[in-house]
């Protein structure tokens, strides 16, 4: 080990309350920043829940919607030119809106109903833990997630309940599909799903389109767009762009977190700001005695960027291990925290610039003091 | 190479402004020789420490002229008298100025580590050090484990590893004891006549003028050198090695 990183680490190790002070700093900092951007990613997934899960590869959908749960409709007419344009598989109705689940006992709660034609498969149920799909386009029949079963009052498969009067049955069980918007996902068949939402018979919110195999993907939006009018033709990938985007920073929500991490990485900065520069000013004598021997500045500052490196490391570490357990313990929650590779790279170089920054202020110290100063003690 | 490693012409140093100013040098010539150690004498506020600081280039004159190894001190910044100091200079401290958290070795090698020399031929060089102040059983003590005496050897060794031409040393006795005092001298001196480097010592001790080959009294910032032939002023024999230190610390 060189010098310097053993002279910077016994500094650190030296003063154990201060180390931990400084840790217990960067670990808050970094568990908040953590947290807040995994919330931010797992409620950017969320939010885009239902979009990735279809099958499909364009979407037709009403000028200027916004999102996937947006409500505004498109006349079905659509459906038939679009089908007959050349490279077009399939088009698929979806019809997604707002309802009222009544419980047998009663009770009252709104759900989001999402429902597609099951035989093209462009949006069915998934994670099914129990039932049958198919059984879905047997009259009022319902899929649920088993997440909900308090809020619907289902106690699994064969439990009964009514949306808009009708009497509706469990058919299908899936697991782990949430809401965002904590109302429960109902999965039906897209005749029922017109009947719960009130959508009328020649309208749907959104055309999921599959293209052949050999289809050129740019060649065929385009001859859509030609044949839609208003209406817009995105690929998933761009709805889920877009619905993303309206969620995170339309609604302030994407804001409000990021303020939240903004607010760890200043608390965690001036943290260690502070405690590395009062563990320099306890050591200014030693620079200053590095520096009467002739030591260059960039000797002094290596010092003193070793120190924050080392907090950068230990803390960074801890902080990690929290934030497995906090993944952990949120993975099956209503707004799971993600945390991908990508987001752990970018927090631990966050953690060293934090920390690298922090020890400017020691720097400027250090800079100040007068080599002279060591033949007056 | 010429035996002149130092040399101050016409140094004067103001420190202050205004109704504080005080001429703290009032035209300064002094030369200092490899293998002399000369003394530096003064009373409180006679400008024995600016000139140290001076010669030790940490301070730069307000007129006159400073050459270290033949290198001129003039309009010089401050990254470049480090780097003279680091090239020229070794340093003792009243209060030795050691870091508590490495241990003797290790201190001693911080002044090859700034000089780059690094690996195992620093530590070498660094245990070689503390074996020739008579401390090679304690190179691995921290200085809260080392007698004040002994604090000082290292601080010697610190001083002397990377084989400076000048040793500068600051009151290096006054803490210290009566025999440790002897001691961290002799070492001193045996730097001067062994190795041929110029050592000044600023001091108030009238007990080490024995060892020196030369002694300098400050007065209100202007020398009195006092000539060597004196008969107090002795300059000690060769034969006072390193080797006799550590038998000397046994004794």
């Amino acid at each position: 080990m060189s010098l310097t990183l053993t002279l910077a680490s016994r500094n650190l190790f030296h003063d154990s309350l201060r180390l931990v002070a400084t840790l217990v700093g960067i670990v808050f900092s970094v568990v908040l920043v953590m947290i807040q951007m995994g919330l931010f990613l797992g409620f950017g997934h969320m939010v885009t829940n239902m979009i990735d899960h279809t099958s499909t590869d364009l979407w037709v959908v009403p000028k200027k919607v916004k999102c996937f749960e947006d409500p505004s409709l498109i006349d079905l007419k659509l459906r038939n030119r679009i089908v007959a344009i050349d490279g077009i598989a399939t088009v698929i109705p979806l019809v997604i809106g707002f309802s009222d689940w009544r419980q047998d006992s009663g009770e009252m709660t709104p759900v989001f109903i999402v429902g597609a034609d099951l035989h093209d498969g462009a949006l069915r149920p998934w994670n099914v833990v129990d039932g049958d799909v198919q059984a879905l386009s047997q009259g009022y029949s319902v899929a649920v997630d088993r997440t909900y079963f308090d809020r619907l009052g289902v106690t699994g498969i064969g439990s009964t309940a009514e949306i808009r009067g009708r009497k509706v049955k469990v058919v299908a069980l899936t697991d782990g599909i949430r809401s965002f918007t904590t109302t429960p996902y109902v999965f039906v068949d897209l005749k029922n799903a017109r009947t719960f939402t009130g959508t009328p018979s020649d309208r749907a919110n959104d055309l999921l389109v599959r293209l052949s195999p050999d289809a050129d993907r740019d060649k065929t939006m385009q001859a859509i767009r030609d044949h839609v009018g208003d209406a817009e033709v995105l690929t998933t990938a761009e709805f889920r762009d877009r619905s993303r985007s309206f969620w995170l920073f339309g609604t302030g929500a994407g804001a409000a977190l990021f303020a939240g991490a903004l607010l760890g990485v200043i608390v965690g900065t001036v943290i260690v700001a502070q405690t590395l520069y009062s563990s320099t000013k306890d050591h200014l004598n030693e620079f200053a005695t590095l520096r009467a021997m002739g030591s260059a500045n960039g000797y002094i500052y290596r010092v003193i960027i070793y120190q924050a490196l080392i907090n950068a490391v230990i803390g960074f570490t801890l902080a990690s291990a929290i934030g497995a357990v906090v993944v952990q313990m949120t993975a099956k929650s209503a707004l799971p925290i993600v945390i991908t590779p990508w987001l752990f790279v970018a927090l631990s170089l966050l953690t060293v610039a934090m920390c690298v920054i922090s020890a400017i202020g020691a720097i400027v110290r250090v800079l100040r003091t007068d080599p002279a100063t060591v033949f007056m003690r | 190479m010429s035996d002149l490693v130092i040399e101050a012409r016409k140094v004067t140093k103001t420190l202050g402004r205004g109704a504080r100013e005080v001429q703290a040098l009032r035209g300064i010539d002094l030369s200092l020789k490899r293998g002399e150690l000369t003394l530096l004498m003064g009373p409180s506020g006679s400008g024995k420490t600016t000139l140290l600081l001076i010669l030790g280039c940490m301070l730069t004159p307000s007129s006159g002229t400073l050459t270290v190894c033949g290198t001129s001190t003039s309009n010089a910044d401050r990254e470049e008298l480090a780097k003279i100091r680091r090239d020229h200079v070794g340093f003792v401290f009243q209060s030795f100025h050691l870091f508590p958290t490495l241990s003797a070795a290790q201190n001693v090698r911080l002044a090859l580590d700034i000089r780059h020399e690094r690996g195992r031929k620093a530590r070498k060089k660094a245990r070689e050090a503390l074996e020739r102040v008579g401390l090679a059983q304690k190179v691995k003590m921290r200085p809260g484990e080392l007698s004040g005496g002994e604090q000082q050897r290292v601080a010697i060794a610190r001083a002397i590893v990377a084989n400076p031409s000048v040793v500068l040393a600051d009151e290096p006795t006054s803490a210290l004891d009566g025999d440790n005092g002897r001691m961290i001298l002799r070492i001193l001196a045996d730097a001067a006549h062994d190795d041929g480097k110029a050592v000044l010592v600023v001091t108030h001790d009238p007990r080490i003028v024995a060892f020196a080959d030369r002694v300098i009294n400050i007065e209100d910032g202007l020398l009195v050198e006092r000539p060597s032939e004196q008969g107090e002023l002795v300059r000690l024999p060769k034969a006072v090695g390193f080797g006799s230190v550590a038998a000397a610390r046994t004794d």
